[in-house]
């Protein structure tokens, strides 16, 4: 499918291809036609100055001269983007003159074709494209939340929307000073000391404990194996409301709620069923004769353990023990009982920010979470790869 | 094996019969890995299904009334439930009521019966209050009798009957172990008085009133029971006894000390004991069966009231019934998280089919490119994208400002998209997304793309090649997904909590909101266990259709 054309590509009858571009002109036109008082005008001067556009570009000037084409449409959108609503406008023409730069040559010398298979109908192309396009909404409904939450951060105002000022890339609508916030506040700061103390405690916890059990659990003869991998992956499936309300009932009894120990026991043991998995998953891959290898050349348990197997393992139980880290990093249901006032980590901290006093700040510390978590995912990435060529395979 | 002189069993190098030299190295190998498990298996057991078990056992327990209203309880064994109770019953709840409110208990048994039956919190209240007033009028009547009885010492030379004098040492810390009961913890140390053996006979009630005044004295307080004067129950308790006609000649032939002033007392008029009329005028409801009714039913240690409140039930002298129409919350609440539970796992159907498939179809590459955009919510803090939700579904959010920018919505009339249920299912569907995908993509990337095209070139449409072929197999991965979005959304807490008002909250938050708030616990472990038993179900059917062993993460 890559770089070479399935199906030859030939220019497509004006018939067709002026409706198709003045109905994505009308479709737009709508929406800006609607923002200034008439949705009807804006449909039909959008399509008819598409329509004119594509006319101009595939005829009168024609394949010869597409890239000189392409510019000029580009910067006329840009230009009607300004004349229409300013700054906001700029970016917005830029955008829709490269689309439509080009959608036109697109249609009308069908290229959509070259990747297709010859024999499909012209519905089946349709459905091929307009899938493609229900997957790119739903991509983007999944990154749009994120994506949004990171220029707010650096707004000018105590506002969790975009100010005009923002929106006319005004430099004064955008500051730092909601990182300063989070950077010099005693709370943000106590907070983050909590979490930065109690997720790699309980990270510890849970890996050295998990990882051993890990390997006990994938020796071939395990009595009740089922029982007991159903017991120990337990805290990932029960609700965690309910683990909390078990935890701050029991804890609160034996005299644990509202202690540092107390909320990196519960932690450790919410963390304990992704080491259990990911070590596990990787101990599968893990070829036996190795340790016996060693064995016959006369290493101990320990020594082959340590020289041999963890070598092998690492990544798996590196990337167990990231999402141990992440599990306690970002818990805030147990921490809310368990924990008391002194145990305030950054999502309890952001939690009650959230329910109670609105401020920016939030989503400076999200913006900041948002790159720690992009950070792990390629540590991850990493280690997967890792991982796989340490087993032979070649990484995909 | 060529050796065909040997034929016996087959042996091992050193000997032994090969059978049971494999058996050895097999259970030690088992051994190795059990110890290998423990550590972690106890770890689990101790932080986490322990916590679970208690939270189970807190749902039925019940055990606040027979340990504030020991005496009560017991006379209450028998009372018919028809009319107000008799005399008898008002008295011992004097006792039980006096104590507990020095304790400060009073309170607590109120609010938890008051779950029960409204309007019986303050009934215990106010009258907890009266307790030293009822009590009074007996201390006053007996110090004017004789001043002796103001004396501190007076009390505990006469209780304890002499220096050596047989000791009633089973009174005393049967009191001690009831006002552990009461307070919830256990007093170390022995017990600085010990009531005589022979005044405990002739004034039981005395005994035992000044017993647990010692015993709270000693042991709350901190304070030497030989330099306090009693509390005025224990002035009621004497006037009780002396009512007797038989302690007046048991105490006119007894020697002890502090005989005299008994005597002295039995010889005189003290008021009348009317406990049950001092009650009504403290607080008139006490002549209302129905409060009467609530604390018989309850006072069994273990009690099906939460589950049956939970479930929008409760105990009438009738028997089980169901709560009146506005009463039941609870039936309307499961509905509703069942319902936005399930509409959360089809919206991620929905939405997460088609990306998975097409992560599945495309070039390796560029699929891997695309992972990103559902790996990067998956990493993301829960309340990163919560708040992400709350900035874009606001009123003056990033929608609603889009949409009016646009023109398809007037300014004053902006989408309510948050603080309802729309908010908390959009919401969540984004949260829980990546949940759904990823089980949905490691299934079909193991659909071979000839099927498809083989069903196409053997005259299929696209639909039924698609709907014969691919969906069928793809199904184990839709199974999986689903399940896995269900358990993680009927439990959700924080989003709800967030981003759904009044209208789009679940079942947890209403737990949390027993634990937090109205500390109602025992209705908040039934409702968590019904939820728990909800979830296992759930959890049992996963691990019979995927696995446990084969949930994967990212």
């Amino acid at each position: 499918m890559n770089g070479f054309t399935l199906t030859p590509v030939e220019t497509k009858p004006l018939s067709f291809s002026l409706p198709v571009i003045g109905a994505a002109g009308g479709f737009v036109g709508l929406f800006v036609g609607t923002a200034h008082g008439s949705g009807l005008m804006g449909v039909v001067i959008g399509a008819v100055a598409l329509m004119v556009l594509a006319y101009v570009a595939l005829v009168v000037l024609g394949l010869a001269q597409e890239k000189i084409t392409r510019w000029g449409l580009v910067a006329l959108f840009i230009v009607a983007g300004v004349l229409l609503a300013g700054v906001p406008g700029f970016v917005l023409g830029l955008l829709f003159g490269l689309f439509f730069s080009w959608f036109i040559f697109w249609i009308g010398e069908g290229r959509y074709r070259a990747n297709l298979a010859p024999y499909l109908t012209s519905g089946q192309v349709l459905w091929h494209y307009a899938f493609r396009v229900i997957c790119g909404a739903i991509f983007i409904f999944l990154i749009t939340p994120i994506l949004v939450v990171m220029p707010l951060s650096f707004n000018a105002q105590n506002f969790f929307t975009f100010t005009p000022e923002m929106l006319r890339f005004d430099p004064a609508g955008y500051s730092l000073k909601h990182y300063q916030d989070f950077f010099t506040s005693n709370e943000w700061q106590q907070a983050l000391r909590n979490s930065l103390l109690i997720a790699p405690a309980a990270t510890v916890l849970s890996v050295s404990f998990g990882t051993l059990a890990a390997i006990g659990l994938s020796s071939e003869h395990v009595p009740f194996r089922r029982a007991i991998m159903a017991v120990l992956i337990s805290p990932m499936i029960v609700p965690l409301i309910i683990s909390a309300a078990g935890m701050y009932f029991f804890y609160s009894r034996i005299g644990l709620q509202g202690t540092y120990l107390g909320v990196v026991l519960a932690h450790a043991a919410l963390g304990i069923p992704f080491v259990i998995i990911t070590v596990t998953a990787t101990l599968v891959g893990f070829d036996r004769s190795l340790t016996r290898a060693a064995a016959n050349m006369g290493a101990d348990p320990v020594t082959t353990f340590f020289r041999v197997q963890m070598p092998l393992i690492l990544p798996g139980v590196i990337s167990g023990g990231l999402f141990a880290f992440i599990t306690s990093f970002d818990e805030v249901v147990v921490v809310l009982f368990v924990g008391s006032a002194n145990q305030q980590t950054l999502p309890w901290e952001m939690f009650t920010g959230l329910r109670e006093q609105i401020s920016p700040t939030i989503l400076a510390v999200a913006t900041i979470l948002v790159v720690i978590s992009i950070a792990l995912l390629t540590t991850m990435e990493y280690l997967r790869r890792r991982s796989e060529r340490l087993r032979g395979m070649s990484p995909s | 094996m060529s050796d065909s002189t040997h034929t016996g069993p087959m042996l091992a190098a050193d000997g032994t019969p090969l059978k049971r030299s494999l058996r050895r190295a097999l259970r030690a190998q088992k051994m190795r890995a059990l110890a290998l498990i423990a550590p972690l298996l106890i770890f689990v057991l101790l932080t986490f299904i322990a916590p679970i078990v208690d939270m189970l056992f807190r749902s039925v327990e019940n055990q606040i009334v027979g340990n504030t209203l020991p005496m009560t309880v017991e006379e209450l064994r028998d009372w018919d439930a028809t009319e107000v109770p008799d005399e008898q019953v008002f008295r011992a709840l004097f006792f039980d009521l006096f104590l507990a409110a020095e304790a400060k208990e009073h309170t607590k048994l109120g609010s938890r019966l008051n779950y029960e039956k409204s309007g019986i919190s303050s009934l215990f209240r106010t009258s907890g209050r009266d307790m030293n007033d009822i009590g009074e009028v007996f201390q006053d009547a007996l110090e004017e009798i004789d001043p002796a009885f103001e004396e501190a010492s007076t009390w505990v030379e006469m209780m304890s009957g002499g220096a050596r004098a047989e000791p009633n040492a089973r009174l005393m810390s049967n009191q001690i172990a009831r006002l552990e009961a009461l307070e919830a913890t256990t007093f170390s140390g022995d017990a600085e008085f010990l009531p005589g053996a022979a005044i405990s006979d002739i004034l039981p009630n005395t005994a035992r009133a000044y017993a647990a005044f010692a015993a709270f004295t000693q042991f709350v307080d901190g304070k030497s029971v030989t330099k306090e004067e009693p509390w005025e129950a224990v002035y009621a308790a004497l006037a009780l006894d002396l009512e007797d006609p038989a302690t007046k000649t048991a105490i006119a032939s007894y020697a002890g000390p502090g005989a005299d002033n008994l005597r002295q007392a039995a010889a005189a008029t003290l008021p009348p004991i009317a406990m049950r009329d001092a009650f009504f005028e403290s607080n008139k409801d006490w002549a209302n069966v129905t409060f009467w009714e609530t604390i018989k039913t309850y006072s069994p240690p273990y009690t099906t009231g939460y589950f049956l409140n939970a479930v929008d039930m409760e105990k009438t002298p009738q028997g089980i019934a169901l709560r009146s129409e506005d009463e039941r919350i609870y039936g309307i609440l499961f509905q509703r998280t069942m319902f936005m539970s399930l509409m959360i796992t089809f919206s991620c159907v929905a939405l997460g089919y088609p990306v998975a498939w097409i992560l599945a179809n495309l070039p390796t590459r560029t699929a891997n490119l695309l992972m990103i955009l559902v790996l990067l919510p998956f990493w993301t803090s829960l309340l990163v994208r919560t708040s992400a939700w709350k900035v874009m579904l606001q009123q003056q959010g990033v929608i609603n400002d889009v949409l009016v920018w646009l023109g398809l919505v007037a300014d004053e009339s902006r989408l309510v998209m948050i603080n309802n249920q729309f908010g908390t299912i959009v919401a969540m569907t984004h949260i829980l997304l990546p949940f759904m995908i990823l089980p949905m993509y490691s299934v079909m990337q193991t659909i071979p793309p000839s099927y498809l095209r083989a069903a196409k070139s053997l005259g299929a449409n696209n639909w039924t090649a698609f709907w014969r072929v691919y969906f069928p197999q793809s199904v184990p991965g839709i199974g999986a997904g689903s399940i896995l979005v269900f358990i993680l959304a009927i439990g959700y807490y924080i989003t709800p909590e967030i981003v759904g008002g009044t209208t789009g909250t679940f079942i947890s938050n209403r737990i949390a909101y027993h634990i937090s708030s109205s500390l109602n616990w025992g209705l908040a472990a039934a409702l968590g266990t019904i939820l728990l038993a909800v979830v296992l179900i759930l959890y049992w059917a996963y691990d019979k259709i995927v696995g446990i062993d084969n949930v994967k993460l990212g």
